[in-house]
């Protein structure tokens, strides 16, 4: 049996190196699933709370299941914005030959 | 036993998530994600999520592993061996640290009192997805739609030939 703790430090983990990916990365592509493994993370933690934590007393039935159900809709929202974003990309590809972040400063004050 | 798995499927996840942020080469970060992706699933189903262990490994698994390829292949440049990483990444990954820190820290000393991991029915997992969830359902249908066909005008060569 693996305690909450746990998950939640390998949710955390998993956030931060999404994030170190975020935020040093230069190609756009990366960028994005550097997101997609953050979003991991999140839904790590909510699967793990909600299956610890998601009824009131030992031996009760199963009474909340919210945090599998974020999860379903995180999971969609992912599917949403990676679909928008690889049309982003595509433009972006399109328009200026490159998908370097650094490069497209368009709106760089 | 579950441990044991655990710590396997912990280093799985980690390490190809390492692979994404560390590797120079696009196409072994997208298959290190799909590595770090499917490890995932195996940790659902040590929270006994087994619906969500099979949705990760459909949409994640299938689904946005092929999506990211195909934006791979179709902006294939030749500068993709040079894009790296940029000059801030040590600022990067001194961010990153501390907010494993903080995160690390809040969740230590605020660990409850663990049980054992428990499963709710798939039944009752649906119908608490269409009772009490149905609006959000619905608008997530929505969104979904709106992504789509904003992804399909954006995407798309124009008429006017610009």
């Amino acid at each position: 049996m693996v305690d909450l703790v746990y998950f939640q430090f390998l949710s955390a983990a998993l956030f931060v190196i999404g994030m170190y990916g975020v935020l040093a990365r230069r190609s756009a592509v990366l960028i994005l699933m550097s997101i997609e493994l953050m979003l991991n993370a999140v839904n790590i933690n909510l699967i793990a709370a909600a299956s610890h934590l998601g009824y009131r007393s030992a031996g009760e039935a199963f009474s909340n299941f919210d945090g599998q159900i974020i999860a379903i809709f995180v999971i969609t929202v992912a599917a949403a914005e990676l679909g928008l974003a690889l049309a982003i990309i595509l433009r972006i590809y399109r328009n200026r030959g490159t998908v370097n972040v650094d490069e497209v400063d368009l709106m760089k004050w | 036993m579950s441990l044991i798995l655990f710590i396997v499927l912990a280093v799985l996840t980690l390490g190809g998530g390492l692979g994404v942020v560390a590797t120079r080469n696009v196409v072994h970060a997208s298959l290190a994600l799909l590595l770090s992706l499917l490890a995932v699933a195996g940790i659902y189903l040590i929270l006994f999520a087994e619906f969500l262990a099979i949705v990760q490994v459909l949409i994640y698994g299938g689904a946005i592993t092929i999506v990211l390829l195909f934006a791979i292949m179709l902006t294939r440049t030749a500068e993709y061996p040079r894009i790296t990483d940029n000059r801030q990444w040590p600022l990067a990954a001194a961010a990153a640290v501390a907010t494993l820190t903080v995160l690390a820290g809040s969740f230590w000393t605020n660990a409850s009192v663990s049980t054992k991991p428990h499963s709710p029915a798939l039944t009752d997992l649906a119908n608490s997805l269409f009772t009490r969830w149905a609006i959000p359902f619905e608008v997530a249908s929505l969104v979904l739609l709106v992504a789509l066909i904003g992804a399909i005008i954006i995407a798309r060569e124009s008429e006017e030939g610009n």
